[in-house]
């Protein structure tokens, strides 16, 4: 894997457009991401981070009609994910996803955990069991439900279904898991122990997080890119770009002046 | 201290606009009796005509021309064969041929124009399905006026409303439980066997049981088919007690259904035979009910453990 003064990379993107029909949403994105680090992205609505974060796991190839230019190399391998000749399920078994909206399955929670696995063909009971296990505790909520796996998913609170969306994530060990405004559904409490737990998640997976809440970019993040209308405007170590912006948009967003 | 000039102004101005309301609610009340009576005094005047005819014999009697010892056997025995064959095709092919359209097949012109052809199918007299039967199913399959060819077509018949209920059932299942699925490495079609079709199972099965409550009415195509009217034999026993202990012959047989055997009797100039058709129609009301009933426990069950 490259290595650079942000340290190791786990993605590069270079040169990254995104067009939803004839609309260009992204413009010529340029971004390293970190290994095991956790990435922010900010920037007012509509400026295009969901949908360059959506890239990471090629989930515009669902819709009809959205076209990418340019490349994101997944290193070890430097693989273009964007490459169409690669199956957007390989990269979805290697880059995991948390929604904005907590998404379980009405299914039970063990079945929600181990549906990753059971995708990749997995069946047998003791190494579900066991992974399951490992991926609950992962997101803390072992202990919550430890004695209840075979209920529902919805009968959890908010945030714990937040946390079990992560433990669905972390079960299939992917390389990056992508954060889509994980909070933006859940209340103060249950914000603080899911943002608790992306800084934790760090030590074993590379993170991409999405959030118009910049107190949390600055809680939780090591780099911060700042976009704006399709474009990163601004990208540094999140400490830097918060105290000592070097554009004035980004000082206007950050301070509060738009957005 | 008496409201002010303006509020006065407001108050009769509300009174005046609410009067609507008032009126709207007795057309309504009114409308909605008019239909509920004709409904409640029409199965009330069958049920008093017909209950007294209810009896274990009119169950297990074939039709005969002594209108006491006629009964209705081959004609419940052939309806229920009839919806099993019909539901064997109508509901396989449906929620395919809806899953298709909904999750596969591309989104254009042809696919809009199929979409609004469904639609409109759904609303074809059901004769005209009886014509494209006789010629389709009775002649140029050479299935003859069986048992099978009719159920084939109410099952083409009712086809166009399980297609549209499975497609509105898929279509309400949200989007983030679809990228879910997709974004932990799932297949389409591990996505759509494993959440799209289970969850959307509520909504397909309830119109599954219109369709078929529809279909079991039918009298129409039936008769074009060329169904008989006095069938004094049941069908071929599907279990054989040697081997290979199932056996299909059934289908081929010839068959009468409820309405056809109502129609039969009130066709007929006496008075006895007029009592059988009303107790043959609250037969075939109550199997409608329970199906109804059916779909509403379905219902229930299914979307007790779904909610978005």
């Amino acid at each position: 894997m490259p290595q650079t003064a942000m340290g190791t990379l786990k993605a590069e993107v270079k040169d990254l457009n995104f067009y939803y029909g004839n609309y260009q949403a992204l413009k010529s994105i340029n971004l390293p991401v970190a290994d095991k680090q956790i990435t922010a992205l900010i920037g007012p609505s509509g400026c295009g981070k969901s949908t360059f974060l959506r890239c990471f796991n090629r989930m515009h190839d669902l819709y009809a009609g959205n076209r990418y230019e340019g490349e994101i190399g997944l290193h070890p391998d430097g693989v273009n994910i964007l490459n169409p000749k690669i199956d957007p399920i390989e990269v979805r078994m290697r880059i995991g996803m948390v929604f904005q909206k907590p998404n379980p399955f009405p299914k039970s929670i063990y079945e929600n955990v181990a549906y990753g696995l059971r995708v990749r063909g997995v069946n047998k009971r003791r190494i579900l069991d066991e992974k399951v296990e490992q991926a609950l505790r992962g997101a803390a909520l072992w202990n919550e439900v430890k004695d209840r796996l075979n209920n529902l998913a919805f009968n959890l609170s908010g945030g714990q279904q937040q946390r079990l969306c992560i433990a669905r994530a972390l079960a299939t060990d992917p390389e990056i898991i992508l954060f889509d405004e994980p909070t933006s559904a859940l209340d103060p409490i249950a914000t603080a122990s899911i943002e608790e737990l992306i800084a934790e998640l760090k030590e074993q997976v590379t993170i991409l997080i999405v959030t118009h809440n910049m107190q949390q970019a600055a809680r939780v993040s090591s780099y911060t890119a700042f976009m704006h209308l399709g474009e990163v405007v601004e990208f540094g170590e999140t400490g830097g770009i918060f105290t000592n912006p070097s554009k004035k948009q980004t000082e206007d967003y950050i301070t509060g002046r738009y957005g | 201290m008496a409201p002010d000039k303006g509020v006065q102004v407001m108050r009769a101005m509300i009174a005046r606009r609410k009067r609507w309301d008032v009126i709207f609610a007795i057309v309504g009340l009114f409308s909605m009796l008019g239909g509920v009576v004709t409904l409640a005094a029409l199965i009330g005047s069958m049920a008093m005509e017909g209950v007294p005819r209810l009896s274990w014999d009119f169950f297990t009697s074939f039709p005969s021309r002594h209108a006491d010892k006629a009964g209705i056997l081959s004609a419940w025995v052939g309806t229920t064969l009839v919806m099993l064959v019909t539901a064997l095709t109508a509901v396989p092919l449906g929620i395919a041929a809806g899953v298709y359209l909904e999750e596969y097949a591309a989104k254009n012109w042809i696919t809009d124009l199929i979409e609004i052809n469904v639609t409109n199918l759904a609303g074809v007299p059901s004769i005209i399905y009886g014509l494209l039967a006789l010629g389709l199913f009775v002649y140029q399959l050479d299935l003859g006026q069986s048992i099978v060819a009719a159920g084939l077509t109410l099952a083409i018949l009712i086809l166009p409303v399980v297609i549209v209920a499975t497609r509105e059932s898929i279509r309400a299942i949200p989007g983030t439980i679809r990228e879910g699925a997709f974004a932990l490495g799932a297949t389409k079609w591990q996505t759509v066997s494993q959440h799209v079709v289970p969850y959307s199972m509520a909504g397909i099965l309830t119109g599954v049981i219109i369709g078929l409550s529809r279909a079991i009415g039918e009298t129409a195509p039936i008769i074009t088919i060329g169904a008989l009217t006095y069938i004094a034999f049941l069908p071929d026993s599907p279990i054989k007690s040697e081997f290979p202990y199932v056996s299909f012959e059934w289908l081929s047989s010839a068959f009468t259904v409820m309405p056809i055997q109502m129609f039969n009797w009130v066709s007929r100039p006496q008075e006895a035979f007029h009592v059988n058709a009303a107790a043959a129609g609250l037969v075939l009301i109550v199997m409608t009910l329970l199906m109804n009933a059916l779909a509403i426990f379905i219902r229930y069950h299914f979307r007790k453990r779904i909610k978005w």
